[in-house]
């Protein structure tokens, strides 16, 4: 019976979670995208879609700033012409959507959405799974899905979607590093691994960003102030390579339309192209969830206000969790919305420009950024005299590593184009 | 061609970041979409704008009031003031249209017509309007001045047959037109 | 270099030339030599200097009627007695330009003669000649059928003056004449070249066209009482310069400017006339005759241009039909060719006959002829069809290339056994007939005789009685669909082109041929060609391509064309240019 019970929770976790959070959050953030995208072009957007009333004989139509979109779009690619050219290798060609989208929401079994809720006494977390291994999951799941990528690019038998899965191949393994790199300090930090202990450490002690409130005689307000520093330069090689990971906006060069068509899902239509569709906003939204998670507090309201509304309860029924789980969709939204402004803000990146950026740039600077978070974690520790000097020999490192950067960079050649030539 | 080297110029520190041009970036598109969800959005008062952006909303609000006249709509053949046919299916604009949308069959006129000097007029005159992209050329190269581009512009319809705009078709868009052409006069 | 005086002395130009027969013209500017007595026009011609003209036609007389051919004449001044004429470094004489303009077409050149193609006098002229035939023009190019390949309009854009100075009415002629079956009269178009007067004197030799009236009312009609009804009417239709004549077949069908020109030869009769086949898409619009001066010079009878309506016709077989159960159904390529094969296998060589045809390109006849010698089969004939010579240009003999089966098959009668045959069949000796494009009808087979026969398999054009006896019908490919060589009567080997593509599902003959025997080989008909001239010695040597437009004489057969010995008659006595 116990055993029965456990198995009603983890189903209802699973499908609510995933089936009934994350991936209405897909079709969502499409209509933010179109919506938003509008608003800072000076366009409208589709506001149309609504409920038909007039169909049953009603005066007016409800249109509701046309939130049904995503759902009519749905349809749509549902009902298209499912066209599998003859050249492609058929296996494979039907294989690559599919293992896009699924570990985009296989990561999402780590994520804690909210704060424990208490139901007749028996307390579920609202998490899929309690893993103590949380970004690390996360990182070994997600980089699968440039498998789907690049094997819908060779499949199809075609040049630019091979083009767009080689740069997509190459390009994810470029900012896999520097994403595992620059995580590092934040868990070095945290001390844990377990995605749930980061949030709580975070609802109780400040977020990593925040950290104004919770300090004590372990957590020190002037240590996270100092540790600021490292979070933010983590914060920002972190966001900038999910964005390369999700091949969003200025990183999307497997898929960029000026030079590759339609990158590696050129061939596909209907609902194979509709889950390559799917992959990559879902990708995009456990992303955003990871980047929340990690610095901004997850779930927590923050203030100290977290206990509180934990302790919240109806009767046996304690549905803080619930509130939290709201907070966190909300965080959520709102970085989706951020990465919607930046792909309508920044314009995309030249190869070599990307390639440089995530070899050159990110990697070194997050290396460093990993010995500077442990000598700041490691100082108390420690006497002034090594921590002072273990700052110098950073900084050392730091500046030759920069000199090295100037020395090797390309000098600008002379003009010598075919204008230069006459 | 006289040649202009062209140098790049050199960034400064700050400049190379890039993020600070990155924000201002954010800035400026920020404040489109706020302009915009306020309402104030440029060229939202110009035409018969919605005030949603420039744009216009189409069932409701319509084009029609600002036609301008050099409007180029659907082709249609015209008649003149008593009924005649103008074209004589010389075939020029058939063979003049880029993308291939006029199909045209030539007949005779019958001897006992009381036009049969004219001789010739079009069997069939079909129009493709899938294919048919508004660029005027048959209008320019019609040498009896038959073919015109009307201000329609909703030509739709549900299935390719529909969207053939046949020798009815064109007639009763192009209606009537009054002007010099005199190929049915008996001394000319 | 020695004194270039005393070389001039030794060697004149016009001696170097008339050791040649030839004279020497400037033509433009351009010192050049021409045969003595040639016209002025063809001297120019012959350097790509051209001269625009109406009337002129070098098959006809020259009447030097419509002045179009203006040029400016010059000739050395006489010396006076007693004084050499002045001569320039090159030893030509200086030249005196005549004040007036002369036709080009009607004069022939002489000894360092200037002509002169442009120029102001010229070009005046010119204008002057095209403003005063526009006079009376209607102007209804966009109905008229010769739009597009039009002299007048040709020559109003590059020598006219654009506008009309007439103010007055025009004249009004009658319009829309019905002056014969196949030919329609615009007397408005009309600019008075006589083309076609002196055509149907001089070539058709039926003067029933003559000009009546005078001045700016001559109007061309047809002799009271008669019609033209020749059968050559509609080659004036092709020389007419303007819309004035047109064909009623071709009359508002299309317009020239979408047709492409496929050069081919005509199939009617042993002539094979040249012949050029307009198409749009895959359809024929029409077909006009192509000089050859060899074969049928610029001329082609309307009984054989307009006959290439069937091609398309009801009447065409577009798919392999297979009859079961007395009735025929549609078959695929593959059944077909399958049920014709285990057909003839039930048979004995002896018991199977081939009937071919002597319309078929050497290339069919060729693995005709393979067919039968790998079935082991004799009896094997062509069908002969023979009328009477109009003393023109239509042959005897109405098959086309009864000599390219003389030379393939190597006999000297190929359709000597069809009696034979026909006798088989009576007897019931013969049971099994392939039938290559021939309606057995027309060769002496009664339907009894048809019935009588166990197994016959045809390739066919067209429904017909054969097609309908037959156990499986093959459709094939018209003369405008194939490519493929025939030997016309005087021993001229020439090429057919491909215009359209086989109807339906139709095939080329040649296909069907090789498939029967069960074949992979060969891919192209140039392959069929090869493998043909190692057999016939008259071929060796030639492939399809170096057959040329124009086709290569390989046999002496002694037969002549009546309209080619006239005009070479003509052309002796001086008549015609030719």
């Amino acid at each position: 019976m116990e055993i029965l019970i456990q198995l009603a929770i983890i189903l209802a976790k699973v499908i609510g979670l995933t089936f009934l959070v994350v991936l209405p959050l897909v079709p969502i953030s499409v209509y933010f995208e179109r919506r938003f995208s509008a608003v800072i072009q000076d366009r409208v957007g589709p506001n149309r879609v609504g409920i038909p009333l007039t169909l049953l004989g009603m005066k007016k139509d409800f249109h509701f700033f046309g939130l049904v979109q995503p759902m009519a779009d749905g349809l749509k690619l549902f009902l298209k012409e499912d066209f599998t050219p003859v050249h492609v290798r058929k296996a494979f060609y039907w294989l690559a959507p599919a293992l896009t989208v699924i570990p985009a929401l296989v990561t999402v079994c780590v994520v804690p959405f909210g704060s424990p809720i208490e139901i007749g006494g028996r307390e579920v977390e609202l998490v899929i799974a309690n893993l103590d291994v949380g970004p690390l999951f996360v990182f070994a799941v997600s980089s699968l899905a440039v498998y789907g990528i690049t094997l819908a690019g060779w499949s199809s038998n075609s040049k630019y979607p091979f083009v767009g899965g080689v740069r997509s191949t190459a390009q994810m393994i470029s900012y896999e590093i520097a994403l595992g790199l620059s995580i590092i300090p934040v868990l070095l930090y945290y001390g844990d691994l377990n995605l749930s202990n980061i949030v709580q450490h975070q609802a109780d002690h400040g977020w990593l960003l925040l950290p104004f409130w919770g300090h004590d005689a372990e957590n020190p307000f002037i240590h996270k102030l100092l540790f600021l520093i490292p979070a933010l330069i983590a914060f920002l090689i972190f966001t900038i390579s999910i964005f390369a990971e999700t091949n969003r906006m200025p990183f999307d060069l497997p898929e960029c339309e000026t030079e590759l068509v339609g990158g590696y899902h050129t061939e596909y239509s209907s609902m194979k192209f509709a889950m390559f569709f799917m992959g990559e906003y879902a990708a995009m939204v456990i992303g955003s969830a990871l980047i929340v998670t990690l610095f901004l507090g997850g779930w927590s309201v923050g203030f100290g206000a977290d206990a509180w509304i934990s302790g919240l309860a109806i009767g046996s029924f304690k549905f803080g969790g619930l509130i939290h789980l709201g907070v966190f969709l909300a965080k959520l939204v709102a970085f989706i919305l951020f990465f919607i402004l930046v792909r309508w803000t920044v314009p995309r990146f030249r190869y070599d420009q990307l390639m440089r950026l995530g070899w050159v740039i990110f990697f070194e600077a997050a290396l460093i950024n990993v010995f500077l978070a442990a000598l700041i974690v490691a100082a108390p520790q420690f006497t002034a005299a090594i921590t002072i000097t273990g700052g110098i020999v950073l900084l050392a490192v730091t500046g030759a590593l920069i000199w090295v950067l100037r020395v090797s960079e390309p000098k600008t050649l002379p003009n010598q184009g075919l204008l230069g030539s006459n | 061609m006289p040649v202009i080297k062209v140098k790049r110029p050199p960034l400064a520190t700050g400049e190379k970041f890039y993020l600070g041009a990155v924000f201002k970036g954010f800035i400026i598109t920020l404040r489109h979409a706020i302009d915009s969800m306020r309402g104030k959005t440029r060229g939202a008062k110009d035409l018969a704008s919605s005030g949603l952006g420039a744009t216009m909303q189409f069932p409701e609000q319509r084009w029609d009031d600002h036609m301008p006249e050099y409007y180029r709509g659907a082709p249609a053949l015209v008649t003149d003031e008593q009924g005649r046919e103008r074209c004589v299916s010389c075939q020029l604009c058939e063979f003049i249209c880029p993308p291939k949308a006029i199909k045209i069959e030539p007949g005779e006129i019958p001897s006992d017509d009381p036009w049969a000097k004219v001789e010739k007029r079009p069997k069939e005159f079909d129009i493709d309007m899938t294919r048919c992209i508004y660029c005027g050329m048959c209008e320019e190269v019609c040498p009896e001045q038959a073919i015109y581009l009307r201000k329609d512009y909703l030509i739709t319809g549900g299935t390719r047959a529909e969207m053939i705009h046949d020798k009815k078709k064109l007639y009763e868009i192009g209606g009537v037109r009054v002007g010099l052409v005199n190929k049915w006069n008996e001394l000319k | 270099m020695s004194d270039p005086a005393s070389t001039a002395e030794a060697r004149l130009p016009k001696d170097i030339a008339a050791e040649k027969g030839m004279v020497n013209v400037q033509i433009d500017g351009v010192w050049r030599q021409v045969p003595k007595g040639t016209r002025m026009i063809e001297a120019c011609r012959m350097f790509a200097v051209e001269v625009p003209h109406y009337c002129y036609h070098p098959k006809l007389s020259s009447p030097g009627n419509c002045r179009m051919c203006l040029v400016q004449m010059g000739m050395p001044p006489r010396p006076a007695p007693g004084q050499e004429p002045v001569r320039d470094e090159n030893g030509y004489e200086s030249i005196g330009w005549m004040p007036r303009p002369v036709i080009a077409c009607a004069n022939t050149v002489g000894e360092n003669m200037g002509i002169r193609t442009t120029g102001e006098l010229v070009e005046k002229c010119r204008e002057g000649v095209m403003e005063f035939l526009l006079i009376n023009h209607p102007l209804d190019c966009p109905i008229c059928d010769q739009a597009g390949e039009c002299r007048l309009q040709e020559h109003s854009v590059g020598h006219g003056r654009g506008q009309s100075r007439f103010v007055d009415m025009k004249v009004k002629k009658p319009k829309n004449v019905d002056i014969g079956p196949r030919i329609r009269l615009d007397d408005e178009r009309c600019i008075m070249c006589s083309r076609c007067i002196r055509f149907m004197d001089e070539v058709a030799g039926d003067p029933v066209l003559g000009f009546t009236q005078r001045g700016t009312y001559t109007t061309l009609t047809v002799h009271p009482g008669r019609k033209l009804d020749s059968n050559y009417s509609l080659n004036t239709a092709d020389i007419c310069p303007v819309g004035a004549l047109t064909s009623n077949d071709f009359r508002f069908q299309m317009r020239v400017w979408f047709l492409k020109e496929t050069k081919t030869i005509d199939v009617n009769c042993g002539t094979g006339a040249n012949i050029v086949v307009w198409t749009r898409g895959n359809k024929i619009h029409r077909i006009t005759p192509r000089q050859n001066d060899e074969v049928n010079s610029c001329w082609m009878p309307d009984s054989h241009r307009l006959n290439f309506h069937y091609i398309d016709s009801d009447h065409r077989l577009t798919e392999p039909l297979v009859k079961k159960d007395g009735r025929h159904h549609a078959a695929s390529w593959t059944d077909a060719l399958a049920a014709v094969r285990a057909g003839l296998d039930r048979f004995s060589a002896a018991e199977t006959a081939i009937i071919a045809s002597a319309r078929m390109t050497n290339e069919e006849l060729h693995l005709t002829m393979e067919l039968a010698e790998a079935r082991g089969i004799e009896e094997i004939t062509t069908v002969p069809r023979s009328g009477e010579s109009d003393g023109i240009l239509i042959s005897a003999d109405r098959n086309p290339n009864t000599t390219g089966a003389r030379l393939v098959w190597r006999r000297e009668d190929p359709s000597f056994r069809l009696a034979g045959i026909l006798d088989g069949v009576r007897s019931g000796k013969i049971k099994a007939l392939l039938v290559l494009g021939e309606d057995l009808t027309e060769a002496g087979f009664t339907a009894d005789d048809l019935a009588k026969l166990d197994f016959i398999a045809s390739t066919q054009l067209l429904a017909g009685p054969t097609a309908e006896a037959s156990d499986v019908v093959l459709p094939g490919a018209a003369f405008a669909e194939k490519r493929g060589s025939m030997v016309n009567v005087t021993g001229r080997l020439q090429r057919l082109n491909r215009a359209v593509e086989p109807q339906g599902q139709s095939r080329d003959d040649w296909e069907i041929l090789r498939d029967l025997a069960g074949r992979k080989e060969p891919h192209l008909i140039e392959d069929v060609f090869k493998s043909m001239a190692a057999k016939v010695p008259e071929f060796e040597g030639l492939n399809l391509s170096k057959i040329g437009d124009l086709g290569k004489a390989v046999v002496e057969t002694g037969v002549t064309i009546p309209l080619l010995e006239n005009e070479r008659a003509r052309k002796a006595a001086g008549q015609i240019v030719g």
